[in-house]
């Protein structure tokens, strides 16, 4: 059973993924407007933001690379809600395979695109002048958490692809998570927003996983700031797993 | 691996054996105890109108919905205890062709024929396009498909790994003509390799053109089931009128489209007689 469960997958993420590198234009739509937001902040409005010794650009990244994900995330939904209009997933579903492959494929898909669109991301930065003094292992642990966000916020995408009624529905709940880095310290540094405001953004997710982040770019100790970003996508992941697995109970009864 | 072992014991048990199945969602009774057997080999129609809870009995015995009561095996597996058994036996056509849009005819050949671990997949493709007369399509994207070739595509899929009970949901609603008599013989063509096909339908002549016996599913209940000579038996017996034959409209738009009906006969005494 565990042979096919990994082959099944396999196969199964295949499929999905030619479905990504056959429609190369939603890795670019991923990519375009977490690029217009950064080109938009580093030439327009990062003049006006005192951000200390690190230029603006490093500073934002890591914001922008988490605004990346969650627009990259919608996709995932949108395949899955497709697959599951399309009689394709009751398909696969009355089929003798690990029924579960089905969901596992689109995950892996998921994690492989975002992938592709961060780095997209990461080269333009360089282009418009990004620089890290982070080491091989401070890079590996960036990546770390990206994937650990984009596998948490996958799984949130899995819960409207399997229980959204339209197509709107099935994309529209990544537009608060694109929105949720603007309220923390992402574009400016929490100091100069007013007390409610603050507080909120200095004790949501996006904060200290951009912190954490941004200390691994610049070469500076993470400090406690990492468990707290890791605590947050752990926790997410639980939440979301939890909810999508009953979400996909529901659905082959 | 793609047939399961067939004991003595199966082999003596339909194919399919439905007792007293109920569904109910919420306050709408879609199911009300329905009961019916179908024997090996051959095609069975199930009849019914639109929202008659044909679909229903489908995804029940397809594994993909529980009964709320009754009990339904497929192949000598109980589908309620033994989900996975059942699914190693059949395969299900959806009402909506489940085909994959973006891969190619051929990639969803091979797609299915990996899910079912068969060896050679790529070989398995190519003989079921030619079957199917795919060949010339297999590298397209299925987006590009006619209907009919789409439906064709997902019968094929169907068919690999032969197992040994097939469910067609609805082959041929929202087809053309055209495309529902090429669908029609890949139903044949299915049917006489020996699998069993359940086939629902809203279509009479759907029914009288494939199937060996008919059930008639009506408001959640099996009210007739037969064979078609049966089935006329239930009517007084025909009574003999001479009446002027007309060409029915679809023999007009057959004649006019320069194809055969569904009898196979070429209708080209009309385009004749216009020429003269």
């Amino acid at each position: 059973m565990a042979t096919n469960f990994l082959g099944d997958t396999a196969v199964l993420t295949g499929r999905t993924m030619r479905h990504v590198t056959r429609s190369f234009d939603t890795i670019i739509t991923t990519a375009v407007t977490p690029i217009a937001i950064m080109v938009m902040f580093v030439y327009v409005f990062g003049g006006a933001i005192d951000t200390g010794s690190v230029k603006y650009v490093s500073y934002m990244l890591p914001g922008v690379l988490l605004i990346t994900i969650a627009s990259g995330i919608s996709y995932t939904a949108f395949r899955l809600f497709t697959d599951l209009k399309s009689g394709i997933f009751e398909r696969f579903q009355s089929m003798p395979i690990a029924r579960s492959g089905v969901l596992w494929g689109h995950v892996l898909t998921s994690l492989v695109a975002n992938a592709i669109s961060l780095v997209l991301v990461i080269g333009v930065a360089l282009l418009i002048g990004f620089r890290s003094s982070a080491d091989l292992l401070a890079w590996l642990g960036v990546a770390g958490i990206l994937l650990l966000f984009t596998l948490a916020l996958t799984w949130l995408a899995v819960i409207p692809g399997l229980t959204a009624s339209s197509i709107e529905g099935a994309s529209a709940f990544s537009y608060p998570l694109i929105f949720l880095p603007f309220i923390s310290s992402a574009f400016v540094p929490t100091q100069t927003m007013p007390g409610p405001v603050r507080a909120f953004a200095e004790h949501q997710p996006v904060t200290s996983i951009v912190d954490t982040i941004r200390n691994l770019f610049t070469g500076q100790p993470v400090g406690n700031g990492v468990w707290t970003a890791l605590a947050w996508c752990v926790g997410i992941l639980v939440v979301a797993y939890a909810f999508a697995v009953s979400a996909y109970r529901r659905k082959i009864s | 691996m793609s047939n399961p072992p067939t004991t003595t014991q199966q082999a003596a048990e339909p194919a399919i054996r439905v007792q007293d199945l109920a569904k109910s969602y919420k306050e709408l009774h879609v199911l009300r105890g329905v009961s019916f057997e179908v024997a090996r080999g051959g095609i069975f129609a199930l009849l019914g109108s639109n929202g008659a809870g044909k679909t229903t009995v489908v995804r029940i015995l397809a594994t993909l919905l529980k009964a709320d009561a009754g009990t339904a095996r497929v192949h000598g597996f109980d589908v309620a205890t033994r989900p996975a058994d059942v699914r190693e036996s059949i395969s299900l056509t959806g009402q909506f062709a489940a085909v994959d849009e973006i891969l190619s005819g051929r990639e969803n050949l091979i797609l299915v024929a990996r899910l079912r671990h068969l060896p050679e997949p790529g070989k398995i493709a190519d003989g079921l396009l030619r079957r199917f007369s795919l060949t010339e399509a297999g590298g397209r994207r299925v987006a590009t498909y006619s209907g009919g070739m789409r439906r064709r595509l997902d019968i094929a899929m169907s068919m690999i790994g032969n197992p040994p009970v097939i469910f067609l949901d609805e082959p041929t609603t929202g087809l053309d003509p055209q495309a529902r008599i090429e669908v029609w013989q890949a139903v044949k063509e299915l049917a006489g390799g020996g699998t069993t096909v359940l086939l629902t339908t809203q279509y009479l002549e759907e029914a009288e053109q494939l199937a060996d016996r008919i059930a008639i599913l009506h408001e959640g209940r099996i009210i007739v089931d037969g064979t078609l000579a049966e089935l006329r038996r239930l009517l007084p017996p025909a009574q003999v009128e001479y009446v002027e034959k007309q060409p029915s409209l679809e023999d007009v738009f057959f004649a006019v489209v320069g194809r055969t009906g569904p009898d196979g006969s070429a209708h080209d005494l009309l385009t004749t007689s216009n020429e003269q």
